[in-house]
């Protein structure tokens, strides 16, 4: 009999050593005699148990973890080939707490298929959604989607469907679909995640926004920091040109859809859409001047839809279950599901997929088990660099679009980053000012300069000089660039400034922390 | 490198495609690439300099036989990659962006490897390695310090 064993092949999974894991686990069952399948799954995203091994039983899938190679020859003694018991049993993967809880939509697939396998995808319900679409009207498919509520998941958060009826509005000609994987947010993976787990739900979603709106070329503009990402989506590419999914007659429909990736070069910016297409177009990454938009006058001048990789990784479960499904997931104008990313000073760190309505404390709690280090929480990032610092007082803030605002936080990408009582609040807003002005593309000043004299003064801050006066000078240095940028790095840098200011001003006017 | 740029050249927007390849092969972009790359597409040698400056990938200089990207963005430095980045800095004896003089190391900053969950994070040679103490950075310098 052969035995079917799961070992994730996804990036941080490797980073803890699942790729040893997977070495061993085929010697050990090469030395014993034993036929084994050995499946690279992505991550279910538990990385608090990776390196994660499953294998496939009667009762269902059995999980183990965290294990490290040297666990492998006690996990063969224990039988765990057959689900047999062992101190790292984890019991039914999809009874873990952790997992069972969660409401996966987008994720559905993550960890549980074989990323590299069209036939695998398809079983897992894969290519229902281009299946309908194609039996749709372009208008309808747009319909459908707009009528889901789903909002952009780069960190706009604009509506999807009028997006993508613009661009289907636009005279017919050369029209393009690019997809944002520049991921360049600290605390944020979920687009690694899909990429690398379940790279094909990417490729159909992206499939059917080119028939959506009649554009037969797709760019996945996918940041060069993400190798692992870059294989997967290799392979998965030329899968899915194999099986006919890609390509001049996508599904036997007659329709042409290509799709190609393209690397950055490790410059923020370039997850700022405009900086995007002039980077595709083989430029500097500098912003370009809004009007017109993308949808009108995008890549090389034509229409183009600019989507994230969680936003575009979402329309195949919506055209296949419907908009009304998806809508039932969430509350007022922030529908559907989220896939939230646990990162930072947290002790069960991770991807947690849920409708929105969850407070923060429940995520950074209930899931995230409190810090890592053992010591109180005292703040949380959210929504990447460009993003508020939010005090422990406001935990009990819902995680969505409209309650984060009201606060004056943002969502952004969905990435929750944890600092504990150490953190020096005052260093962290001088890492802000630092970030900015390494990654500025240098169109204007305010951003450019002010960044740079951002953590000039912030300096003076923390070695005591002047200190009022030059918190004052950083106050109204920070609001010159929010008025005065051209773009989100310039203008949402002051963020997180701002609200270490607001919300921890101890940490700029009394003494230094030990 | 000209038969690189002429390969690519009929590709839409080729420029970073190309330096890319010439990147791959060679390890870096060397300033002579320049005038070459730039007759080869048809641009100005302006043009592909300000393309190679612009973006932090790409280097002029040879890198050392192993590199080594300690992230230094923010859920990193919830765990310690500030303590983690003076460690190396001083193990390796050299500062960010600087290669050691025996040319085995080059010391780069990354903001953010997407391995946030297993923070901190660091790439050696393209393979990722996560929750890294300082005593972890020295066995996997020494691991990848003996294969050359
Ligand atoms: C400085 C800056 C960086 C950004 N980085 C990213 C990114 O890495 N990935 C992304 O999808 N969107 C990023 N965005 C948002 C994009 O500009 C754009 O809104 C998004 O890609 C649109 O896709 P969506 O509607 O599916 O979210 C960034 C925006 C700014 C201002
Ligand atoms: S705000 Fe900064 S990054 Fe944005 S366009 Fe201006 S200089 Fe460029
Ligand atoms: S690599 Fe030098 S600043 Fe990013
Ligand atoms: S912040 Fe270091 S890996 Fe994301």
């Amino acid at each position: 009999m052969t035995f079917t064993v799961y070992v994730p092949r996804d990036a941080g999974a490797l980073s803890l050593g699942a790729g040893e894991v997977a070495h061993e686990i085929a010697r050990e069952a090469k030395a014993r005699g034993l036929e084994l399948q050995l499946i690279r799954n992505g991550s279910r995203g538990a990385y608090w148990l990776e390196p994660l091994v499953e294998v496939a039983t009667a009762r269902g899938r059995m999980a183990y973890g965290p294990v490290t190679a040297g666990d492998v020859p006690g996990l063969f003694e224990a039988d765990f080939l057959s689900g047999g018991a062992h101190p790292l049993s984890l019991g039914l993967t999809d009874d873990i707490p952790w997992l069972a809880t969660q409401q996966r939509l987008t994720f559905a697939r993550v960890g549980v298929v074989d990323p590299a396998s069209v036939a695998d995808y398809v079983v897992h319900g894969g290519y229902q959604g281009l299946r309908r679409a194609l039996a749709m009207s372009p208008e309808a498919v747009v319909e459908t989607v707009l009528a889901s509520g789903l909002r952009g998941r780069g960190g706009a958060a604009f509506p999807t469907g009028i997006k993508w009826k613009t661009v289907l509005e636009q005279p017919a000609g050369q029209k393009y679909i690019t997809c944002n994987a520049d991921e360049g947010d600290s605390g944020t993976f979920s687009d690694r995640m899909l990429m690398e787990g379940d790279p094909l739900s990417l490729i159909e979603g992206m499939t059917i926004a080119g028939l959506a709106v009649g554009a037969t070329q797709g760019y996945i503009y996918l940041r060069a920091e993400y190798p692992h990402a870059h294989r997967a989506l290799s392979v998965a590419i030329a899968a899915a040109y194999q099986a006919r999914y890609l390509g001049a007659d996508v599904m036997g429909s007659g329709k042409r859809f290509d799709l190609e990736i393209r690397l950055g070069a490790g410059a923020y910016i370039c997850g700022e859409e405009t900086s995007m297409l002039e980077s595709l177009e083989g430029r500097r990454g500098e912003v370009r001047v809004r009007p017109p938009l993308p949808a009108i006058k995008g890549l090389f001048g034509r229409p183009t839809i600019v989507n994230n990789v969680i936003t575009l990784a979402s329309v195949p479960a919506i055209l296949h279950r419907g908009a009304e499904h998806y809508a039932g997931f969430g509350l007022g104008k922030s529908r559907g599901t989220l896939p939230i990313q646990l990162a930072g000073n947290i002790k069960r760190g991770g991807l947690v997929e849920r409708a929105f309505g969850l407070t923060l404390r429940e995520l950074l709690y209930d899931y995230g088990g409190g810090s890592a280090s053992g010591r109180p929480l005292r703040a949380v990032q959210v929504g990447g660099p460009l993003g508020a610092y939010i005090p422990a007082s406001q935990f009990d803030t819902l995680v969505d679009y409209e309650a984060l605002g009201a606060i004056g936080a943002l969502l952004g990408h969905g990435g929750i980053v944890a600092f504990d009582d150490t953190v020096d609040m005052a260093r962290m807003a001088r890492y802000a000012m630092e970030f900015c002005a390494i990654e500025s593309c240098g169109k204007c000043t305010p951003c450019r300069i002010g960044s740079t004299r951002g953590m000039e003064v912030i300096d003076r801050i923390i070695a005591g000089q002047e200190r009022e006066s030059n918190v004052r000078r950083l106050e109204e240095l920070c609001e010159l660039m929010v008025q005065g940028s051209l773009c989100g790095l310039g203008g949402m840098a002051p963020f997180p400034v701002q609200s270490a200011l607001r919300h921890f001003r101890d940490d700029f006017t009394a003494g230094a922390r030990p | 490198m000209r038969r690189i740029a002429a390969d690519l050249k009929g590709r839409p927007g080729p420029l970073i495609e190309v330096l890319h390849a010439i990147q791959a092969q060679l390890g870096y972009v060397p300033p002579a690439a320049v005038p070459l790359v730039a007759s080869e597409l048809n641009l100005s040698r302006a043009e592909v300099h300000g393309v190679v400056s612009f973006y932090h990938y790409f280097r002029s200089t040879p890198p050392g036989a192993h590199t080594v990207s300690v992230c230094r963005a923010e859920s990193c430095q919830a765990v310690g990659a500030e303590a983690l980045a003076d460690h190396a800095r001083q193990r390796l004896g050299v500062d960010f962006h600087e290669t050691t003089p025996d040319g085995r190391f080059s010391l780069e900053p990354v903001y953010c490897l997407g391995n946030c969950a297993c923070s901190p994070a660091v790439m050696i040679d393209g393979r990722l390695h996560g929750r890294v103490t300082p005593e972890r950075l020295d066995a996997l310098l020494s691991d990848v310090g003996r294969k050359r």
